[in-house]
């Protein structure tokens, strides 16, 4: 029966949501509860001279008001990605000496409902000597520039460089062409539709600490507020992560508000509940993204790529988030070789600091921003060249024949078929037809473009040693345990944690058809540390490629133990019983018929009355998957734009995807995943930007300003896969959940581009705002 | 996000709510509340009292009358949006109530609430100065009318006294001859216009005989483009007419608004396109 | 101040004294502990949480945004939230439809998306894929691309015509 992998199943995590019954943490109510709230700075750079909180204690209804100086006992928020050299400024949970982005946090208030905590805020007086500010993050690094850390003196927390510097200089020597771009990868803030939110309690009689909260990692959470921030033991702080209402890297941090609402509800005696406004959340999430970078590429005259050389400065925000570092470095350099043999790839960055929100992952993290700047380099090297975007990438891929293959940049990709992929998306974008009709449609003077963006994506982090040498904290491996019940029932447990991404299903998938058992017979746990002792978390599109590696090595071994049993109770040797994986049954070969079922031999582990010498009774089994390489997804995405030449509008017409994400465990999931995935890509090519002023206010505070893509922005998109498996892990996925955003940026803005071909434009930065695209049309006329 | 506290009045009837209106000054009205509870959830609006005339029996609704319908201050947008005389008789404003906020906001928004709060990027106000609307205020002296072209009297301001309540707009009605068009460039986050043009367009004999196009989003208020209405009337409507016309609707934008989106050029610019494409359409409208 | 207002909730009558400025989506969630209905936002764009509400004397629910109405304001309606839209223990065919064209991934927006949806096939029982879209332009989901809940909008249609 089993074999559900591969099949798109209808999620098990849905009747809950479709009926209103997720398990949100803003949906949790405890008895006694009180309500936090944040007095935030209204400047993006200033001096506290003085906090007057008399006003607000008097309120009544106030239970507490805390300054810095009350939250002094609490840790600093720790750098976990810490490159060489790397300067982490002090970040407090409340400020004490100075703000350095607006919403940075002076004082906190706890009260008996959420609404007098509000009052209670306005009730705050705060005393302020602003100071100059700094957004830029380039301008960020110029001598003269506002400084925000004295720790930090020219506001560089971090440089990284990878590549050989001569052989790219050379390469440029000696090339035919060179083609340069500047480009801003412009700030994004991530916007999951649940707002991060935290309930803490505190037992005094156990002495145990337990916080809800709203991770993609509540291990990891678990880990960095014991040993830095609150002072809870580990095995005394219980840290929870239900339903999480989508992540996008956005809840990967550990967040002062994380260490503030347990810390509080120990001062109160009380539970204690915080819940961001939307508003709270554009400027206390990490937003992502942020790079100015110089980047040019060489080329032979047949448009053969020869070297690539990139300058970027990385936007951190105030202060150093938790992997902020990774994200601008292992996570970006490492992926310029894109699809391609480049022989000489040369990158260095600069990881400066600025009066703007903290930057760390989002969706994709780095290596969007790397692909992008590939992506669109290629682009104008073939329309310099008078080449098809097509025939240059095809001319400068990998050939299929050359993997595993091995990049300047340190990764060594492990399988892939580009051609295949390519052949796929002409096919299934009609290339040549399209072509056809935009040479009909420029006839007429409209402005169609075709756009194609060819990616890849290192997901699936990371083998524990690369991620050690390079910077990381901690390691990268994640756990998996199987639970059978004496009834044959299945408790999946994954260190991975769903926001989103359907594992209560996959993960059952993979586990029913390792053990022969009834999907309906396995229930997954994930996001309760009293639960999972260990995990890493959910975020790299790591979850299926890790975790479900890890679930498939102790389904392993709750075979082997099967087994043993069943050869015992049959009366054979181990070497001559055959596990049957679809039927959910242990014979001995030859003789199917007398075989015993799972249900049977998890009752005879249970009960132990006749198991084989050695073999202990019960039935579970953990295992830790440590990868041995990244996973290499790749994507070719081709779309049909339409600019309106009056307004500057773009209108997507037509869009084509085809992914390499490996072995598929449910189509279903994936293709959702490739749909929102470019939903969010294009949201950066068209619309989103967190925007500030010079002077450091954020501009895009709200949603009536920042500009989450809507359903009427999007035609019905096409979707379809090729499947190369990845040769390193035992389920061959790939990784899936950042690939349609990696893609889908630079595919957007090379349609655009290349609508606006005839015009002479070479380049506009994103989002491609209609007045930017209406004004690089009237310059293109005048010129 | 949580407003500041305020006291609470429902008043049964329309002289219970001017009493209350005149009894509390800094109270602000509640209709349909959806601009004004969005401000107080941002604190941006911190009222002491807050007078709901939600209920108010008989401002709600759509009657008929001496060619003109006259559209209660209560009705909301998706009311006006799906009515069938509003539609057949001045579907220009039926068009604009289906293009306010989305569905759920029409379903709550009430045309008196947006033409009282008179948000520079509201959609109404532009067609009702297009349309030459009338509306009926009343207050402690009675009632009175103050035609559209007198009611937007700055940035979120109006005619109207702060002890009166809008109690309803009449419309002209029109039908074959007369074609009226709407089109905005709606924000992409809020929705709201960044610039919109509202067109009305009379055709006869194969001349345009009366032409009115407003202009929304751009400045402060709506204004009028009286020189491209004067450019297009008595020409036949043919593109020619109408590119020379529209490009004149600038002349009536001074002082335009400018934001991280939208640079004042490019609002007036916008104005000059949307305002073609509606006379545009109001003219094929007109001869269809 | 307080007031008493009577609320039908998901056929239930509720009374209860309210602060005048309590929203009405805290008073479905903190009050009566119906927290399907979520909050996304706080100026009336994401429609997470969107019911059904019918005024006094309204035949039928219209979608509105709960976050956009006082307590006070709904005294005398009738709503309904999502743990009201299934029939006696039958799914809607409008959660059934999001359900198997997996019109959702995390969850949050889902209770908003499927009531603005049952509005929108009240008024257009036969609507196109670009009505569809535009009729969900005041609900904003973050991890679908929204395609998948076009299908099942178009899935529920076809279900209920």
């Amino acid at each position: 029966m089993p074999n559900y992998v591969g099949k798109s199943l209808k999620r098990k995590e849905d009747p809950r949501f479709i009926q209103g019954q997720g398990k949100y943490v803003a949906n949790l109510s405890l008895p006694g509860m009180t309500y936090l709230a944040l007095k935030r700075s209204p400047y993006a750079h200033a001096r506290i001279k003085n906090i007057n909180t008399a006003k607000a204690k008097a309120l009544p209804g106030v239970v507490a008001v805390f300054t810095g100086a009350d939250t002094a006992e609490v840790g600093m928020l720790p750098s976990g990605w810490n490159v060489p050299g790397i300067k982490v400024p002090a970040n407090r949970v409340l400020q004490t000496d100075k703000v350095r982005h607006v919403g940075d946090r002076v004082a906190l208030v706890v009260a008996e409902t959420p609404y007098i905590a509000a009052d209670a805020l306005d009730l705050i007086e705060v005393d302020y000597e602003p100071l100059p500010a700094v957004t830029d993050a380039r301008q960020a690094a110029q001598p003269g520039a506002p400084l925000l850390h004295d720790s930090v003196p020219d506001n560089v927390s971090y440089t990284w460089a990878l590549g050989n510097k001569d052989e790219v200089e050379q390469a440029f020597a000696a090339a035919d062409h060179v083609v340069e771009l500047e480009l801003t990868n412009q700030r994004l803030i991530a916007t999951a539709m649940e707002p991060r939110a935290a309930v803490a309690q505190w037992s005094p009689f156990t002495e145990e600490m337990t916080l809800w909260t709203t991770s993609q990692n509540p291990n990891l959470t678990r880990v960095v507020l014991s040993a830095f921030l609150i002072g809870v033991p580990e095995h005394k702080l219980r840290v929870i992560s239900p339903d999480v209402g989508g992540g996008f890297g956005s809840k990967i941090p550990t967040y002062p508000e994380e260490a503030l609402v347990p810390w509080a509800a120990r001062k109160v005696g009380r539970p204690v509940k915080w819940v961001a406004s939307r508003s709270e959340s554009a400027m206390s999430d990490t937003q992502g993204r942020d790079h100015v970078t110089v980047a040019k590429l060489a080329l032979k005259q047949d448009g053969t790529i020869l070297a690539l050389r990139i300058a970027t400065w990385a936007n951190n925000g105030a202060y150093i988030s938790l992997v902020a570092a990774l994200i601008p470095t292992a996570f970006y350099i490492t992926l310029l070789s894109g699809l391609y043999k480049i022989p000489a790839i040369y990158g260095e960055m600069w990881g400066t600091l600025t009066n703007t929100v903290w930057v760390d992952a989002y969706r994709g993290a780095g290596r969007p921003e790397a692909a992008y700047v590939v992506e669109r380099l290629v682009d104008v090297a073939a329309q310099k060249l008078g080449l098809d975007p097509v025939e240059i990438r095809r001319k400068n891929f990998i050939p299929a024949a050359d993997f595993p293959y091995q990049t300047p940049v340190a990764l060594q990709y492990d399988s892939g078929n580009y051609q295949g992929v390519l052949d796929k998306a002409l096919e299934l974008s009609g290339y040549a037809q399209l072509r056809a009709a935009q040479a009909e449609a420029r006839k007429q003077g409209r402005l169609v473009g075709i756009g194609v963006g060819a990616c890849i994506e290192a997901s699936g982090p990371a083998p524990s040693k690369v991620a050690g040498a390079l910077g990381g904290v901690t390691g990268f491996w994640e756990s998996g345990s199987i639970r059978v019940h004496a009834t044959g029932k299945v408790t999946v447990l994954t260190g991975a944690h769903t926001h989103g991404q359907g594992h209560e299903t996959t993960m059952a998938q993979i586990v029913a058809d390792q053990l022969g058992v009834d999907i309906n017979d396995i229930d997954l746990v994930h996001g309760d540390t009293a639960v999972i002792p260990n995990g890493m978390g959910t975020y790299g599109s790591r979850s299926t490629s890790v975790g479900g590696s890890a679930l498939v090595r102790s389904a392993e071994k709750v075979r082997a133990k099967v087994m043993k049993i069943a050869a015992h109770q049959l009366e054979a040797a181990v070497e001559d019983v055959v596990y049957d994986r679809e039927q959910g049954k242990v014979y001995v070969k030859g003789a199917p018929s007398k075989a015993k079922t799972f249900g049977e031999l998890a009752f005879a582990a249970y009960t132990a009355h006749n198991l084989p010498e050695g073999v202990e009774p019960g039935l579970e089994e953990d295992a830790y998957y440590d990868p041995a390489n990244f996973t290499y997804p790749n994507s070719i995405h081709i779309a049909q734009v339409e600019v309106d030449a009056d307004t500057g509008a773009v209108a997507i017409q037509r869009y084509a995807a085809v992914d390499d994400v490996g072995k598929v465990i449910n189509p279903m999931i994936v293709d959702g995943q490739i749909q929102g995935g470019i939903a969010q890509g294009v949201g950066q090519a068209l619309w989103e930007h967190g925007a500030y002023t010079a002077d450091g206010q954020l501009l895009a505070a709200n949603l009536m300003e920042y500009a989450v893509p809507h359903a009427a922005g999007f035609p019905m998109i096409a979707t379809a896969r090729t499947e190369t498996p990845s040769p390193h892990n035992p389920l061959g996925v790939k990784g899936v959940g950042e690939m349609g955003t990696i893609a889908s940026t630079p595919t957007i803005v090379n349609a655009v581009m290349d609508a606006l071909a005839p015009l002479g434009v070479k380049h506009i930065d994103m989002p491609l705002t209609p007045e930017k695209v209406w004004r690089a049309i009237q310059a293109a006329q005048r010129s | 996000m949580y407003t500041t506290a305020f006291d609470y009045y429902r008043p049964q009837s329309l002289a219970e709510a001017l009493t209350l209106l005149r009894a509390h000054p800094d109270a602000k009205v509640l209709a349909g509340g959806h601009s004004l509870l969005p401000a107080m959830k941002l604190r941006v609006s911190q009222p002491v009292a807050l007078v709901d005339i939600g209920r108010l029996p008989g401002l709600a609704g759509i009657t008929a009358a001496g060619g003109a319908l006259k559209i209660g201050a209560l009705t909301t947008h998706a009311a006006v949006a799906a009515s069938d005389v509003v539609r057949a008789q001045c579907a220009l404003l039926a068009q604009t109530a289906a293009q306010i906020g989305d569905q759920q906001v029409r379903n709550r928004g009430t045309l008196g609430g947006s033409l009282a709060h008179a948000d520079p990027a509201a959609d109404y106000p532009t067609t009702i100065l297009a349309l030459d609307a009338t509306l009926h205020a009343a207050g402690p002296g009675g009632e009175r009318t103050v035609p559209a072209s007198a009611f937007f009297t700055g940035l979120l301001s109006t005619a109207l006294q702060a002890d009166e309540l809008l109690i309803a707009v009449s419309v002209p009605v029109y039908g074959r001859g007369t074609g009226g068009a709407y089109l905005k460039h709606p924000h992409p986050a809020s929705g709201y216009a960044v610039a919109g043009a509202a067109a009305r367009v009379t055709v006869a004999g194969g001349k345009v005989t009366q032409v009115s196009l407003a202009i929304g989003g751009v400045t402060v208020n709506p204004v009028r483009a009286a020189a491209a209405e004067r450019a297009l009337a008595g020409q036949a409507p043919s593109d020619a007419a109408i590119v020379a016309a529209a490009a004149k609707a600038a002349e009536a934008l001074r002082d335009p608004l400018s934001d991280n989106y939208a640079s004042g050029d490019y609002r007036i610019h916008l104005a000059t396109v949307l305002a073609k494409r509606a006379l545009t359409q109001a003219a094929a409208r007109a001869q269809a | 101040m307080k007031l008493a207002v009577k609320i039908t909730v998901n056929g239930v009558e509720r009374a209860h004294e309210v602060e005048p400025r309590q929203l009405l989506v805290h008073y479905l969630r903190d009050t009566l502990g119906l927290t399907g209905t979520n909050v996304g936002c706080d100026t009336s764009q994401c429609g997470s949480c969107t019911i059904l509400f019918a005024a006094p004397g309204a035949e039928r629910g219209e979608a509105v945004k709960a976050c956009t109405l006082l307590a006070a304001q709904a005294d005398g309606a009738a709503i309904t939230t999502i743990e009201g839209l299934a029939q006696n223990g039958q799914l809607h065919p409008l959660q059934t439809a999001f359900w198997e064209q997996h019109g959702l991934q995390c969850g949050f927006c889902t209770p908003g998306m499927i009531l603005t949806a049952a509005d929108l096939l009240q008024r257009n029982p036969h609507p196109s894929e670009a009505e569809i879209r535009h009729g969900l332009e005041g609900n904003l989901c973050r991890c679908t691309g929204y395609q998948n809940i076009v299908k099942a909008v178009q899935a529920a249609a076809a279900q209920l015509a």
